[in-house]
């Protein structure tokens, strides 16, 4: 059935002069890899059957109809116009065949709601364009954007979408879970509703700000799942995916391990050429900043202000840190980027030429921080870095900065 | 059970007035038949605006990669289309089609309530106008989808309140259009034209106007709280103010459901009214139809929350949803089978109004099986706002109401011009809509599937095969309706010569509006006409 579907879909595309059809797009549901999902997908094949057998029926009768009971072939018209018994009849056949569709419905709703019992909880929360994943027995916390080559690639046209492995549905960070464990899935938004979807688990969850929905999946076999929000969640709805990696328990338990060193490993403090402070910058522009200021610093008119050409961006260096760090109403605090991160961020702003800017200067992780984060992270100050002791020139004062 | 015969007397017109002269006739016109035109023109307009925006989404959608909009532009895009066709377009036009034929079909001279009826029409161009100004203002029109869903659309820039000040003028419209239908309905029929007599368009659109009555109010009532949430520190839909964003929801999909029958009851009216005539055969199961009708705008109150299956409610809310939502396939059923019954040992010919009906039976019946599939709340755990949905809702308004809009044109037309239309390029429209819809829909069916969402303006390299065939449908449809256009003028101009009375070969005793001359006279039945009782045919 399935070869037969591909090469009708081969045909009608060749009939359109494509002949580039893919290899691995489908024409139907996926199995997945949940029992949830193919109970979904039994329950979606059974109505599609019932309804090609009942769409051959009434059509087979209309197409008979037409071809016969037609003027030009001289069929005199008959003039019955109502029938009880007939109308009887075809109003309880399709209610039997309703129940008989409703008992494995009914079943698949209850076992979709089955969330009890589960062995771990992971917290998704949706925001304004990217997801938030916690661990809620480990601690393990991260943010997952879109991979930095389809975020470069949709913004930039000369980029063609092709030549990017899995375009628009990677992530720079996947959620990673075990197999063959049930997980309770808790979904919850910042802002506006967003929906969580990966079609191979059989389903997708909205997930509303202020409200805590719940659903729950065990991972069959191992393997990379990809889904996108479902739910339009503004201008960037079509750029924030969900990849799943499902790995076998001990490789699971490794990855945590490693996870919560990284999550807990101090920031790299050494001294950095201009050049990587600049890549560092790009990449961590194109996580945080891109979707609001654009790829070219130009904002949008209306929405969201340029930081090309613009003298809160170019001037005093100290105002503009505290000014990242705290925010604006509309704009999130970026507070806790590592001063690796804002080093490289700070310095890409005020410099990449892509950006429109040139203020020949550089921010080294040492001076962004303050004497205070320092000594959060190294409380015997005698332990953090040379580097770091000595202190650049650059000493951001975010109560000033706040100010402005 | 139609079939009335109807004694139609020149002389008493005698007292007829004919229309004012010049631009003033249109203005301060409260014939029925100058404001169903209206009605009808600037509907074909809005189909044309509504149109262009789903090339433009087509257009960015034809590659993958952004093209030609922004991202921002594009949500616009899908939400000012949605609502421009569902409350420009296609509501206008049924509305239009009311005014024309609702008092010639019952005998009665005009709508009870004729300056009522030229102020919502002029009240529908100003809501519709202000709703399109929106594109022009600060922070663009609203995008956030034509459900407008809050949090996100209170992130809308200046737009906001003009775009809600404009539903609230679209629906004081229809609720005053609404009234006019069933008091005119009530009052007006001509003696012997008792309820269970009525054409089945009559029928349909009385029970339409209720459902309308019944649902404006409320969205108005929604808009309302998303203006206070915005302006007046209200929190309804703030989940920080104790409110709750899913609470909209349930109150948009009560209006919206019972909203998308609204413009689906009214194509069933001129379905059951077209295939006979061309079947040359009565309509099968005239009651049964009437009340599949009934029981259709019954259950369209009590399945909204198939809307929300995944919004997270509780499992007897979802089990409840389901089963009366699956309910609902029983009063369809009933329709498609009466109208196969209906053709059933015919004597059918197949000129445009009759090609349109029958692809209405069977592409809104394939719409009506994905809408089945849907109802099943785990499945549509998979297929909700995912491709598939956009294609079962497209099939069941452009196959289905746009094409019986297009039916109904055709089969009025030498009614309401006094001529024929040229049936050729009638036949080549029909054609060439019919194969080009399915190229533009049947594919989302795959792209949902295969894990396609809804509104987004850029997608995932496997998507792109399948969106390239879709646009190209779409634009070979959309350039095959300016033919409509075309044959609406030439039609107008003369055609392909004078209209009989009757115009199809014994419709006369399908329908009053037969009886009359073509074009129909500015004024009919100043007095009553005779109900010939149908046991007498």
């Amino acid at each position: 059935m399935k070869k037969t579907k591909q090469l009708l879909a081969c045909l009608v595309l060749m009939t359109f002069g494509l002949g580039t059809a893919h290899a691995d797009y489908t024409l139907n549901l996926m199995r997945g890899v949940t029992q949830l999902s193919n109970e979904v997908y039994d329950l979606h094949m059974l109505i599609l059957w019932i309804c090609v057998f009942i769409g051959i029926a009434v059509f087979g009768t209309m197409f008979y109809s037409i071809f016969h009971h037609r003027k030009s072939k001289g069929h005199k018209a008959a003039q019955f116009h109502e029938n009880t018994t007939v109308e009887i009849i075809w109003t309880i056949i399709p209610t039997l065949i309703l129940v008989a569709m409703a008992i494995p419905a009914t079943k698949a709703v209850i076992d979709l709601d089955r969330v009890q019992d589960s062995e771990m909880t992971i917290k998704v929360t949706g925001k304004q364009w990217y997801w938030d994943y916690e661990y809620l027995d480990s601690g393990v916390h991260f943010e997952s954007h879109l991979d930095l080559a389809s975020e470069k690639a949709h913004r930039v046209s000369t980029i063609d979408p092709r030549s990017v492995p899995n375009y628009l549905l990677n992530v720079d960070k996947p959620l990673v879970v075990p197999v063959k464990t049930k997980i309770r899935f808790l979904f919850t938004a910042a802002d506006v509703i967003h929906s969580w979807w990966v079609p191979d688990l059989g389903w997708k969850k909205d997930a509303n700000p202020g409200f805590v929905n719940d659903a729950w999946t065990s991972v069959d076999k191992p393997g990379v799942y990809r889904g996108q929000c479902t739910e339009l969640c503004g201008r960037d709805h079509g750029f924030m995916p969900i990849v799943v990696i499902a790995m076998e328990k001990e490789q699971y338990d490794a990855w945590v391990k490693a996870e919560l060193e990284k999550q807990n490993a101090l920031p790299d403090l050494s001294k950095q050429t201009r050049a990587s402070l600049l890549i560092k910058g790009e990449s961590v522009y194109l996580t945080n900043c891109v979707a609001c200021h654009q790829i070219d610093g130009k904002g949008i008119s209306g929405w969201y202000p340029a930081i090309n050409g613009s003298t809160k961006v170019t001037g005093d260096m100290s105002q503009l840190i505290g000014f990242v760090q705290a925010g604006t109403s509309k704009m999130p605090a970026f507070k806790k980027l590592p001063a690796d991160q804002l080093a490289g961020l700070i310095t890409y702003i005020r410099n990449a030429p892509e950006l429109g800017n040139k203020v020949g200067d550089e921010l080294q992780a040492c001076s962004a921080l303050s004497l205070d984060e320092l000594e959060d992270l190294f409380p015997d100050l005698d332990n953090a870095p040379e580097l770091c002791k000595e202190k650049g020139e650059v000493k951001p004062d975010p109560v000033v900065a706040q100010k402005n | 059970m139609t079939a009335v015969v109807a004694e139609h007397d020149d002389h008493h017109d005698h007292h007829d007035h004919g229309p004012e002269k010049g631009i003033l006739r249109w203005i301060i016109t409260t014939n029925h038949k100058d404001i169903g035109t209206m009605y009808l023109v600037f509907a074909l307009i809005m189909f044309f605006v509504g149109g262009t925006m789903a090339l433009i989404i087509r257009s960015e959608l034809f590659e993958p990669g952004l093209q030609f909009v922004d991202p921002q532009f594009f949500n616009s895009m899908t939400t000012m289309h949605a609502l421009v066709m569902v409350f420009g377009a296609v509501m206008p036009a049924f509305v239009g089609l009311a005014n024309w034929m609702i008092p010639m079909m019952i005998g009665a001279p005009d709508m009870a309530l004729p300056r009522m009826n030229n102020m919502s029409f002029w009240m529908l161009v100003a809501g519709v106008l202000l709703l399109a100004a929106t594109l022009f203002m600060e922070g663009g029109a609203p995008a956030g989808g034509w459900t407008l869903y809050p949090p996100l659309v209170l992130q809308t820039g200046k737009a906001l309140p003009f775009a809600i000040f404009s539903v609230h003028m679209l629906g004081i419209s229809s609720i005053m259009g609404a009234i006019n239908v069933i008091a005119t309905i009530f009052n007006m029929r001509a003696p012997g034209m008792t309820l269970m007599k009525m054409p089945l368009f009559v029928w349909t659109w009385l029970i339409t106007a209720f459902l309308l009555i019944a649902i404006m109010p409320v969205f108005a009532g929604a808009v309302t709280m998303l203006l206070t949430d915005r302006f007046f520190d209200t929190s309804f839909f703030n989940a920080a103010g104790g409110g709750d964003p899913v609470l909209y929801q349930h109150i948009f999909w009560f209006f919206g459901h019972p909203e998308v029958y609204v413009m689906i009851l009214p194509t069933f009216g001129v379905a059951s009214t077209i295939i006979p005539v061309f079947a040359r055969k009565p309509l099968f199961g005239y009651a049964s139809m009437v009340y599949a009708t009934a029981a259709i705008a019954f259950l369209s109150f009590i399945v909204w929350a198939h809307h929300m299956f995944t919004v997270g409610l509780p499992i007897a809310g979802e089990l409840y949803f389901m089963y009366a939502t699956m309910l609902i396939a029983i009063p369809t059923g009933v329709k498609v089978f009466n109208w196969t019954a209906t053709m059933w040992k015919g004597e059918m010919t197949f000129e445009t109004p009759m090609l349109f009906s029958i692809a209405f039976v069977v592409l809104f019946t394939l719409g009506g099986f994905t809408g089945l599939m849907m109802s099943v709340a785990p499945a549509d755990f998979q297929y909700h706002d995912t491709y598939f949905i956009v294609a079962h809702f497209h099939y069941t308004l452009v196959p289905a109401s746009v094409f019986i809009l297009m039916a109904s044109g055709y089969y009025w037309l030498p009614k309401w011009t006094g001529n024929m239309y040229d049936e050729r390029i009638g036949r080549l429209h029909f054609w060439l809509s019919a194969i080009s819809v399915n190229i533009l829909f049947f594919p989302q069916h795959f792209l949902g599937l295969a894990g396609m969402p809804r509104r987004i303006p850029d997608y995932a390299i496997q998507f792109a095969d399948w969106n390239m065939v879709s646009s190209i449908g779409a634009f070979i449809y959309g350039f095959s309706q300016l033919l409509f256009v075309y044959i609406v003028i030439d039609t107008i101009r003369g055609g392909t010569g004078k209209a009989t009375a009757e115009v199809w070969e014994d419709a006369s005793k399908h329908g009053l509006e037969w009886t009359v001359p073509s074009p129909a006279p500015y004024h009919t039945f100043t007095t009553p006409p005779e109900i010939i009782p149908t046991e007498h045919l």
